[in-house]
């Protein structure tokens, strides 16, 4: 079997403050496939779009990459010299925000920043690079691109906006492409538009996805696996079906049951009390078992590592004493 | 259903328009005339006493400025308001309005921005109670806030922090007790639960159906989510550029969605239980609300639009059972079952 095409393994990320150091991103081990979409969801503060921001370099100081590796292609990218890495993003791997306003300069036509894009990664002539702008825009859905590419970013609508971004992500024809909460910003009817673009493209291309959202619904719809985070860590991992209907962990069990459900009538929802602990309060043992309905004395002392639960892996004793049985 | 109780809250041709014109001199020089955006355009609801009503519909559609009309924060621009009888907008401007005011409160989208951070919980809860004077006595006061605090299930000693300290969901909270502070028996929520996690927001949407419970209090609820609107409503309103689209018991318009809009939206709902139903995708956006296209402003997104809904607009017609919905073509039953 080939490598796949992004391994991250270990990674830990601080934030160094006066008094000591805040770890944020706590052993996050994961795998892409090409032409793979992995979900990362999580909580506000679980540490994904922390993720996200460490693999593509773009960790805002004082936040570092403290340990572990991320290989893309099985090559090693998280120890290259800034200089490299600003090659291997845009070319390598594409980054999508969540609020495509701010993504885009305002100052300049869309036709300008994918030109700039296309020809800063591609040997491409002025000419050229125009052709292949229009192309993309018509990939992603946009109507007219040949009129639309001279327009500026404010003449276009939120949905028409994050089509552009894709389209400027998708620029250099990336292998790896970082989606951060893509859809968030968009209304549903549009959102379900972008979603279905991103698998369209990612089938197309053959590119890999790690796609970062808070947003069940988002994951079920275009992700083949998830990892769901808390408190900086992966409590677990595996197929999207299996996760969502038979989670193993009873931190993804509470998320899913305090969705409200289309298909049948509950009284009440499902409730996590408390909520997830900020970084310089992260609880002993298990970050989840103060919130726990089956935290056991072991909880509370050591930190489960993930284990085989059928075909996903979770990070909780109970399936480690599961697994043991 | 059981016979409904007289509605609470009336609303008759409720209409508001915003005027977003250029500034005078600009206008004049290029020759533009003024711009008008017709933000709420002819809506009609009622919402019965101890009954949540539900408005749904995406960004633009005025279901904000209809909230903060029904608590008098815009003046409409025609049509009634009535709340228990009572001339609203009449009310509310005569002498007698603090005690229409009381009766009547609103719960805001982002628990960041709506409470002030230089004051303790303490004085945030106790301004409303301080404004209508209803507890005079400090220390009675210091107890109705406690009393308050404890029923949104805070600590009665968290009076003393500032809202710095607390989480998302508890600032929530936090404002959910201050509405309470007077009493009111109707509660406008503009997408309370819209900037939570959902962990947390599955607390405060328990947390309200139990204050409903308990305290018989009567909801119009703003979303854009149709999942968290069927899990908290009794009656829907789907709104689309200022005008309701179809108005439905929640169980007759989840089960058997009329309009083709509210079909559209309910398409575009991620299906997270991954059942594998059939679903059509999603086609165009929103028009420019300045701009509204003629007849039904939804014919060029509709797949059974023809040249009726291109020319004439449809009214909201009664189909029995309270569905109303403004569509030619269920009208026509062009609809395709």
């Amino acid at each position: 079997m080939t490598a796949p095409l992004l391994e991250v393994r270990d990674l830990r990320v601080d934030f160094p403050h006066r008094r000591g150091s805040l770890r944020a991103l706590d052993g996050v081990s994961f795998t892409i496939e090409a032409g793979e979409i992995l979900g990362v969801v999580g909580e506000s503060g679980a540490g994904k779009s922390l993720t996200g921001a460490a693999i593509i370099g773009l960790l805002e100081p004082p936040g570092r990459i403290a340990g572990g590796e991320v290989r893309l292609g099985g090559a090693r990218i998280d120890d290259l010299p800034a200089d490299a890495l600003r090659r291997i993003r845009g070319r390598r791997i594409g980054a999508i925000f969540q609020d495509p306003l701010t993504s885009l300069n305002p100052l300049y036509t869309v036709g300008r920043q994918l030109v700039e894009t296309i020809r800063t990664h591609l040997p491409l002539d002025a000419a050229q690079a125009r052709a292949r702008a229009i192309e993309l825009l018509g990939e992603t859905g946009i109507p007219a691109p040949e009129a639309r590419i001279d327009h500026y970013p404010h003449q276009f609508s939120g949905g028409m906006r994050q089509r552009v971004v894709i389209a400027l992500a998708l620029a250099a024809n990336p292998e790896l492409i970082v989606a951060d909460e893509p859809t968030t910003a968009l209304d549903v009817s549009i959102q379900a538009q972008v979603i279905g673009l991103l698998k369209r493209l990612c089938k197309d291309h053959g590119a890999a996805v790690m796609l970062v959202t808070h947003d069940m619904g988002v994951i079920a719809e275009a992700c083949d696996r998830v990892a769901v985070m808390y408190a900086g860590r992966i409590v677990e991992i595996g197929p999207v079906r299996e996760v969502i209907h038979a989670p193993a962990h009873p931190y993804t069990a509470g998320l899913m049951g305090s969705i409200p459900a289309m298909d049948e009538d509950r009284e009440r929802l499902l409730q996590i009390d408390g909520a997830m602990p900020r970084l310089n309060a992260i609880p002993s043992g298990c970050a989840f078992h103060p919130r726990c309905p089956h935290a056991m004395e072991r909880c509370r002392r050591e930190r489960p590592e993930l284990a085989s639960a059928g075909t996903t892996r979770a990070a909780c004793w109970l399936v480690h004493e599961a697994q043991a049985a | 259903m059981t016979a409904r109780a007289e509605p609470l809250v009336e609303v008759r041709d409720l209409a508001k328009r915003f005027d977003v014109s250029a500034p005078w001199l600009e206008r004049v020089l290029d020759g533009r005339p003024r711009q008008i955006v017709h933000a709420v355009d002819g809506v009609s609801f009622d919402i019965a006493r101890g009954e949540t009503l539900a408005l749904v519909g995406e960004s633009g559609c005025g279901k904000s400025t209809v909230a903060r009309l029904l608590v008098g924060l815009h003046p409409p621009s025609a049509g009634t308001l009535r709340f228990d009888g009572q001339d609203l907008v009449a009310e509310l401007a005569s002498p007698r309005a603090a005690a229409l005011r009381r009766r009547l409160q609103m719960i805001f989208q982002d628990p960041y921005a709506s409470l002030n951070p230089r004051w303790s919980v303490r004085d945030i809860v106790a301004e409303p109670l301080i404004e209508h004077g209803l507890e005079p006595d400090a220390a009675a006061r210091r107890e109705r806030v406690a009393e308050l605090l404890r029923s949104v299930r805070l600590d009665a000693a968290d009076a003393d922090k500032y809202p710095h300290q607390f989480s998302g969901g508890q600032r929530q909270r936090i404002s959910i007790a201050r509405a309470l502070a007077t009493a009111p028996e109707f509660l406008v929520c503009d997408e309370p639960t819209s900037a939570l996690d959902v962990s947390v927001q599955a607390q405060v949407l328990n947390l309200m159906r139990d204050l409903q419970r308990e305290r018989g209090l009567t909801y119009l609820f703003i979303s854009h989510n149709l999942a968290v609107v069927r899990h908290v409503s009794d009656q829907v309103g789907v709104m689309y550029l200022g005008r309701l689209v179809e108005l439905a018991p929640k169980r007759t318009l989840f089960a058997q969605p009329r309009h083709p809009y509210t079909r559209m939206l309910l398409d575009a709902i991620p299906d997270i239980h991954l059942s594998g139903r059939a679903r059509t995708p999603v086609q165009g956006e929103v028009p420019n609300p300045l701009a509204p296209p003629s007849g039904c402003s939804f014919h060029p997104r509709c797949p059974l639009a023809n040249a009726r809904c291109r020319s004439e607009r449809p009214a909201l017609r009664e189909l029995g059972e309270g569905v109303r919905v403004a569509c030619h073509a269920v009208e026509e039953d062009r609809l395709a079952a």
